[in-house]
């Protein structure tokens, strides 16, 4: 049999990154098989993966590559996301040293192995050209998933939000793939570009099919994103995965799913995009709504910032309903920012959770005293998530707004302006709680030295982006380009 | 006889709605996991229907992808309901709610 019939080595070395990280997960299971006694050798194979993947990307960079028969499509945008992912890959697990041995579970080698397959499942979610490709992207995320917020699993609150997430994410998939039968049925293919054809030549099957097949992938997509009213899963399972997965949980696959979303409005439903307008504008403003309104009421920090993470998702959503070059790489800009200020608030609230403490907001009273330094850095994420000037935040939410605003949505962004001004209430209420309380504090944080060396660094780095965010938006640009 | 699309289609709604319906009402998290397993393979049926409309294997190939993650699914979805029995003795989804606030 000839096989370079099915694909050739141009095809593979496209896939390059996913298969070195591949065969990085499947060593380092290997090594946890091999009793490899010290974590940190586990960890450190795993880092070099995602360096040598990266290193990869960053290669087949350049023209848009069409591989596989047009399954997959490489270009600056995907591999803009291919780095953000690995980047929150690493952050992740630096920030993960130590961690599982402190709430009681050895560390494994299934927990790195299981973060680089989440990843492999995204970088397929953002290069897919066909929603085959997609559904196998989102599966292989959600499982590994599944497994990572269950992990701790002698741990009531982590075994209850996996099932939550188990449950909720399968129902999730069900209406996604649902979807895509339709879509399919609709246009008698699932690749992007036959759905383009079909749709410009009318070549539909029904109408019917297509606008309920559209319909069931976007309830998929919000599921997974987290969109009011498809969001009663998220402060559950934040509450209850381990804080370093939250971290993950809250930022990697968002992006992914975001992405995903512009490319399939973008390219494969390019045409018909106007007619869901209303609906992403209805579900952008729901969703930063309810998702700030809840924070507000919040007395544990994971919560507090799992409804936050749902109203960032109503930020976001504004990006694909205006849907152009300028609010896609505003969209890029903002994944950026959130990702790795919500990695690093993940990070202190992982240093200082304790048995039964550490969670609540009342405990980090009067923690500047003794940590001034974790402190700062945490106020710089909590005014970078508010978008207060001069943060990074603040830029990623005048790029968002302003690309709104371009386009005549002024009423949604005033909604979302005073959505930021309410965001202010409970960001700062942490703050107030770490500087203004008098009480010792009697948190004991513990975390690793290289952990910290990072949390600082991106605090740096937020406040550099915001004064001079010149290279990033020039990255983010290109990337957009590419679609738009 | 040829079974018009339509019909065929119309069974895998009925299908999936009566699976998204035992999601909702449902308490148990076995008999929730069983529903979720009725709606993949409505999902299936629209597939094979429309693959055998078009005269195309694209929508076959599709439901084979499907299969494979619905038994990836169940393993991964048991594993996780035996460790929460281990732990709470339940599997009642109202009984699980040590979150509520």
């Amino acid at each position: 049999m000839d096989i370079s019939q099915f694909f050739t080595s141009a095809d593979l070395f496209g896939i390059a990154p996913e298969i070195i990280l591949t065969v990085t997960a499947l060593s380092v299971l290997t090594l946890e098989m091999l009793h490899v006694s010290r974590p940190g050798i586990i960890l450190m194979v795993a880092a070099l993966g995602l360096f040598l993947a990266g290193a990869l990307a960053i290669n087949t960079s350049g023209d848009e590559q069409i591989l596989f028969g047009g399954m997959l499509v490489l270009n600056r945008f995907s591999v803009f996301f291919d780095f953000l992912y690995i980047t929150i890959g690493l952050l992740t697990l630096i920030f993960s040293q130590g961690y599982l041995e402190k709430r009681g579970s050895a560390s494994r080698g299934e927990y790195p192995a299981l973060i680089l397959f989440a990843i492999i499942g995204m970088m397929l979610m953002t290069r897919a050209n066909d929603l085959v490709i997609v559904f196998l992207g989102l599966e292989l995320l959600s499982l590994s998933l599944y497994i990572l917020v269950g992990f701790l699993r002698h741990d009531q609150l982590s075994n209850e939000s996996g099932l939550k997430y188990l449950l909720l994410g399968a129902f999730a998939t069900g209406f996604f793939l649902f979807g895509a039968a339709l879509t399919y049925g609709a246009a008698g293919t699932t690749n992007y570009n036959g759905i383009v054809t079909a749709i410009t030549n009318n070549t539909i099957l029904s109408d019917t099919y297509l606008f309920l097949g559209i319909g069931l992938l976007l309830i998929g997509f919000a599921f997974k994103v987290a969109l009011v009213p498809f969001h009663m899963w998220s402060p559950d399972v934040y509450q209850g995965a381990p804080t370093t997965v939250t971290g993950f949980l809250c930022t990697a696959p968002k992006a992914a799913g975001f992405g995903a979303l512009i490319i399939l409005f973008n390219r494969a439903f390019v045409d018909i995009h106007y007619q869901w307008q209303d609906i992403f504008w209805i579900l952008s403003a729901m969703t930063m709504t309810i998702g700030n309104i809840s924070a507000l009421i919040q007395h544990n920090v994971k919560r507090m910032l799992a409804f936050s993470s749902v109203s960032h998702a109503g930020f976001l959503i504004m990006g694909i309903l205006v849907l152009n070059e300028t609010s896609i790489s505003a969209v890029l800009f903002y994944l950026v920012v959130y990702s790795v200020v919500n990695l690093g608030a993940f990070a202190i609230v992982s240093a200082a959770e304790q048995e039964e403490r550490g969670l609540n907001l009342k405990d980090y009273r009067g923690l500047a005293a003794q940590h001034p330094w974790l402190s700062a850095a945490m106020t710089i994420f909590m005014l970078s998530l508010a978008g207060f000037p001069p943060t990074a935040g603040f830029v990623a939410k005048f790029g968002l707004f302003s690309a709104a605003v371009s386009q005549g949505y002024i009423g949604l962004v005033i909604i979302a302006v005073l959505n930021t001004l309410i965001s202010i209430y409970y960001y700062l209420r942490l703050v107030v709680n770490m500087y203004m309380q008098k009480e010792e504090s009697t948190l004991i944080l513990s975390y690793k030295m290289l952990a910290i060396v990072f949390v600082g660094l991106i605090a740096i780095m937020m406040i550099i982006l915001g004064i001079t965010p010149g290279y990033l938006l020039e990255i983010v640009t290109e990337a957009a380009s590419t679609v738009a | 006889m040829v079974v018009p699309l339509e019909h065929v289609i119309a069974l895998s709604m009925i299908l999936f709605s009566i699976g998204v319906l035992g999601v909702l009402f449902r308490r148990n998290a076995i008999t929730i996991f069983m529903s979720i397993e009725l709606m993949l393979n409505a999902v299936n049926l629209a597939l094979v229907g429309f693959s055998r409309y078009y005269n195309s294997v694209d929508g076959q190939v599709f439901v084979f992808l499907v299969m494979t993650l619905a038994a990836a699914e169940v393993a991964v979805g048991l594993a996780i309901i035996i460790a929460l029995y281990r732990n709470r003795q339940t599997v009642n989804i109202d009984e699980i709610n040590l979150m509520k606030n």
